[in-house]
């Protein structure tokens, strides 16, 4: 058992060997480089980034449900290939972050675990029902295209392992939201009713895919560590107004609106200005009270569970072949 | 000599593997390295990692992880922990032994500029 000087003696030697560690650290950001899985980092880092990514992590896989649901009805059989794959991305999307997060030291079932109880959280904006096709469209374009805002910048985040994955996923996510373009403006162009429904979509999804950036500025207190870290190149509300200022410019060519008739460019800031949004709602479905949250974690519940006996049998076959392999 | 994320953070890992809520219900696959050729006469170069039960299973996960889009004519996958890394602590000092060696260099040789062909 350790004694009082003991501890203190430890403590002496860990905190010299940190200082060091802190000082080449600092180093490292200051001169925008990077940050790679061996190296010191504080504690803060290393716990801010793991959440961050594993969230990121998290969305990916429970933002396959919504467009999952819609392969079985989307109206071709190009539209339903074209699904597919984008479903598949979103799980190598997953599998991308989830190696990046572990790097961090936190072994990837707890992760899984983390998301399974509850415990870990994931993009509110999963936890909104998609309802017609035209909701396809809509995610493809408002939430895909938010998240690429968002992702652009953290493709050269401080730490390494995430930067490279967010490479990787930016690389891929481009289609998803040009397929999802693609299909408003197809429902834009055809009937009434499509153009209604193509409308309807855009109406839901558009505060939703502006409260993705986060609260604003100045309710987000970890965003300033965050930046000062090199995690983070912009804030919340500098990526939401660039976001509103790229759609109102596509939404023209949908020959569809926006359901905001506050935007505007403010010449004296350079800034795009959008009207109010409703972040009780936000803050409601982020504790779990939106429309879908409960069903979300229900099915991902279920497929990790339906899902136990192919992972059993594939660990019991490999056990086997490598008992095997030692008796030859 | 080759490094890789997963590796180096087992040597500097220092969050144990935390009690899980309610018992997980694999015992953890091990951590392979994928490398992916992306065209005859290139090299395979490091694209990621990926847990597998075996060698055959990692392969198959890895295309269908980092080659949907032919983004390879080849893979290699590498148990993670068959990898031996450089001292991560070294930082520098491992490397340092070129520098001042810039001799090894072709532009140190400044007399020869001018002369065709060299």
């Amino acid at each position: 058992m350790a004694t009082q000087t003991d501890v203190r003696d430890l403590h002496a030697v860990g905190s010299e060997e940190d200082q060091a560690g802190q000082a080449y650290f600092d180093k490292i950001i200051a001169d925008d480089s990077r940050i790679e899985p061996a190296d010191w980092m504080p504690e803060g880092y290393r716990k801010t980034l793991t959440r961050q990514i594993s969230q990121h992590a998290h969305s990916e896989i429970i933002g396959m449900q919504p467009e999952a649901n819609f392969i079985t009805r989307a109206p071709s059989l190009k539209r339903k290939a074209i699904l597919m794959a984008k479903v598949q991305d979103e799980a190598g999307h997953g599998l991308y972050l989830y190696s990046a997060a572990e790097t961090l030291g936190t072994p990837r079932e707890e992760l899984f675990d983390q998301l399974l109880t509850g415990k870990a959280k994931y993009s509110s904006i999963f936890n909104y029902p998609a309802l017609t096709w035209a909701d396809m469209g809509a995610i493809g374009w408002l939430v895909d295209g938010a998240a690429i805002v968002n992702q652009v910048p953290l493709c050269r985040a401080s730490y390494g392992p995430y930067g490279r994955a967010m490479v990787r996923v930016c690389k891929e996510e481009s289609f998803h939201q040009r397929q999802g373009f693609e299909i408003l403006l197809e429902l834009a162009n055809g009937t009434e009713a499509q153009k209604q429904m193509a409308q309807d979509a855009i109406n839901r999804f558009y505060a939703p895919a502006l409260m993705m950036f986060g609260p604003n500025d100045d309710e987000s207190p970890n965003s300033q560590q965050s930046m000062r870290w090199n995690i983070k190149r912009f804030s919340n509300d500098e990526l939401r107004q660039r976001f509103v200022g790229m759609i109102q410019e596509q939404v023209k060519v949908l020959g569809l609106t926006l359901p905001d008739d506050q935007i505007r460019f403010n010449e004296e800031t350079g800034k795009w200005e959008y009207g109010e949004l409703d972040w009780n709602e936000f803050y409601e479905v982020l504790k779990g009270r939106g429309p879908c949250n409960a069903q979300r974690m229900e099915r991902r519940r279920e497929a990790h569970e339906n899902g136990a006996w192919v992972r059993e049998a594939a660990s019991a076959y490999a056990a086997k072949q490598s008992q095997k392999a030692q008796v030859a | 000599m080759a490094t890789s994320d997963q590796t180096a953070m087992s040597t500097s890992a220092k969050t144990p593997a935390a009690e899980a809520a309610h018992p997980v219900d694999r015992s953890s696959w091990p951590l392979w390295e994928v490398f992916v050729r992306s065209a005859r006469g290139l090299s395979h170069v490091h694209a990621g990692s990926l847990h597998a039960p075996d060698a055959e299973m990692a392969v198959r996960n890895a295309r269908d992880l980092y080659t949907r889009r032919n983004e390879g004519v080849s893979l290699w996958v590498v148990p993670a922990s068959a990898i031996v890394a450089s001292d991560p602590d070294a930082k520098g000092a491992f490397f340092e032994s070129p520098q001042g060696k810039d001799y090894r260099h072709a532009m140190y040789y400044k007399k020869s500029e001018g002369v065709k062909h060299l």
